[in-house]
């Protein structure tokens, strides 16, 4: 019986040369990734737990990216604190101020995560890197400190979900419109447990950007990995980014799968995840008129190059309507140094848009763009749970940039053809 | 080991922005977190809730953000138990990590809320006033964690082990 490829890039990384969906494996990790959120409860556990140092100083990498540039003093303290662990024993890759981004666009910038690799970090997204190719996944602050120490993780081997993929993509359709549609589809907890694996010719035309954007919400269908086959797209970008060699693996014919799903991209058109559950999808042009008092335009889902190159395309010689913000949150200061250099700061500052530094921020109603009671936003982010962007009586509309940059034209919930 | 609760319930999707908000997870202090558990849907809960009291809930219970505030929360408030009919993965990993146990059982519509049930953790029997319901087993190696005093105390015992040999 045939392995999938998530399966193979587990047993790698046992003494096992087979592992079996149900079975709890000990696997080694590559990677051990916390933020200024849950780093500070890892490092309680670690001192409780007293150990001398982490398993591996070039492996253990901490991200202060959710409330900076500090929102409170608590935050400021937080930092403070993974700060000095972090110089004590001597992490290499710590990352605040001018050097540090998103985490879950920063780490596959920075080449710290390739193909074939075995990520865990405190943070739900982290299943993102799936994008590249890797087995990563989100967990706890504990986990993470067992992780930190001893180099190992214990997992149990996902099930796996296949979604194939063909056809034609309409304009302005991306992968975050791709991935609302599949949640829609499986529901909130469709995948729970289990590997989501994407694949066919529609796919292989997403760009990276796209693909992190879906594999980033796997979590959202409750999964433990979203994991995409390699192609010459990932090879060209791990070629420009990666700091360490790479290994593809590829599912075989045989493998198992819990369920397969056959996708047209044709006809999948803009959507729009309604308040309060990412699965709550519709398409864009069903929400005409219903008014919208912020837009951001950023986060570890869609705060990417193309994001604002397609968002620059719209707002180009538009203005933001009046009593609507647009907030533009570059995901690294690479992604913001390129906006910059392509002119696109330019573009939203004519608009009218802010720019953020880049940092989590309003996605998880941190700071930076929080909402109040009865307000709206669109938000190219990936949750919009009650009260997810402030207020519990604010909503959240998931979107990708298309749909968010016309909006912020509009004032109401719009698709790019009604603004251009 | 058996545990008498009175019964709180809540429906499905239980996202982790509702156990915690995200604007106080600066804190780490159990006390402050449990202060706002489940605020954005009954900002009262910390109050009337007493230690001992159980958690009822649909699918798909703590799905979100892998924030380990949310199990911390709860457990600040002397919740010793939640019964789902279904975990989102992080929380079920995050809660028996923290020592916060909980059953896979459909007993939602058999309970009333604020009535007293009596389960037994080890056997995942469950005893409302109308019916007797059997939870799915909790995993043999999340026994075997529990047993060994949660996911640190097993790091803890594996590092004096080394620290023995060196």
């Amino acid at each position: 019986m045939g392995m999938t490829i998530t399966e193979k890039i587990l047993a790698a990384h046992t003494e096992k040369d087979i592992v079996e969906p149900g079975e709890i494996i000990e696997a080694r990790i590559d990677l051990a990734m916390a933020n200024d959120i849950t780093a500070p409860l890892s490092l309680e556990e670690f001192d409780k737990v007293g150990a001398k140092g982490v398993f591996d100083p070039e492996k253990v990498v901490f991200v202060l990216d959710h409330f900076t540039p500090n929102k409170d003093i608590l935050s400021a303290g937080n930092c403070k604190k993974i700060r000095e662990f972090s110089k004590k024993y001597g992490i290499t890759h710590f990352y605040e101020g001018g050097a540090c981004g998103i985490e879950h666009a920063l780490l596959p910038e920075e080449g710290l995560v390739v193909a074939g690799d075995l990520v865990i970090g405190a943070d739900s997204h982290t299943c993102t890197y799936g994008a590249l190719g890797a087995f990563s996944t989100g967990m706890g602050s504990t986990d993470l400190t067992y992780g930190m120490v001893t180099g190992r993780v214990w997992l149990k081997v996902p099930e796996s979900i296949k979604f194939h993929c063909f056809g034609k993509w309409q304009k302005w359709v991306t992968g975050k419109d791709l991935i609302l549609y599949i949640i829609c589809m499986i529901g909130v907890d469709g995948a729970l447990y289990a590997a989501m694996e994407y694949e066919g010719e529609a796919i292989c035309a997403l760009s990276m950007d796209s693909r992190f954007a879906m594999a980033n919400m796997a979590i959202e269908a409750g999964a433990k990995n979203g994991i995409f086959k390699v192609d010459d797209k990932t090879i060209a970008y791990m070629k420009e980014h990666a700091q360490k060699p790479y290994k593809i693996y590829e599912s075989d014919p045989d493998a198992r799968y819990q369920s397969v799903y056959e996708i047209d991209a044709a006809t999948i058109g803009l959507k729009v995840a309604c308040p309060s559950l990412p699965s709550n999808v519709k398409d864009a042009a069903e929400l005409k008129g219903i008014e919208i008092d912020q837009v951001v335009i950023g986060s570890c889902t869609n705060g990417r190059i193309e994001d604002f190159e397609m968002a620059a395309q719209i707002l180009k010689g538009k203005k933001v309507a009046k009593y609507t913000r647009c907030i533009i949150i570059p995901a690294t200061p690479k992604i913001y140094r390129e906006a910059l250099r392509r002119g696109y700061f330019e573009v939203f500052l004519d608009a009218g848009c802010i720019i953020s530094p880049p940092t989590c921020g309003p996605c998880l109603g941190g700071h930076m763009g929080v909402l109040a009671k009865g307000e709206r936003a669109v938000a190219t982010t990936n949750r919009n749970f009650i009260g997810r962007m402030g207020d519990p009586g604010s909503e959240v509309y998931l979107a990708g940039p298309a749909v968010a940059a016309a909006t912020a034209i509009k004032g109401s919930i719009a698709y790019p053809e009604e603004v251009l | 080991m058996i545990l008498t609760g009175r019964v709180w319930k809540f429906g499905d999707n239980i996202d982790t922005d509702i156990i915690i908000p995200a604007q106080y997870l600066a804190h780490t202090d159990p006390k402050i977190l449990g202060r706002h558990c489940m605020e954005p849907l009954a900002p009262t809960f910390h109050e009337k809730v007493k230690a001992g009291d159980i958690i009822i809930s649909g699918y798909n219970f703590g799905c979100g953000s892998s924030r380990e505030h949310a199990p911390i929360a709860i457990s600040a408030l002397g919740i010793p138990l939640i019964i789902a009919k279904t975990f989102a993965r992080i929380f079920y990993r995050n809660a028996f990590n923290k020592g916060l146990a909980l059953l896979e059982a459909d007993i939602t519509d058999h309970v009333a809320e604020g009535e007293e049930i009596e389960v037994d953790i080890s056997t995942g029997l469950i005893r409302c006033r109308a019916v007797e319901i059997q939870a799915k087993p909790i995993p043999p190696f999340m026994v075997e964690l529990i047993n060994a005093g949660g996911l640190i105390n097993y790091l803890k015992k594996q590092l004096e082990g080394k620290h023995e040999r060196v």
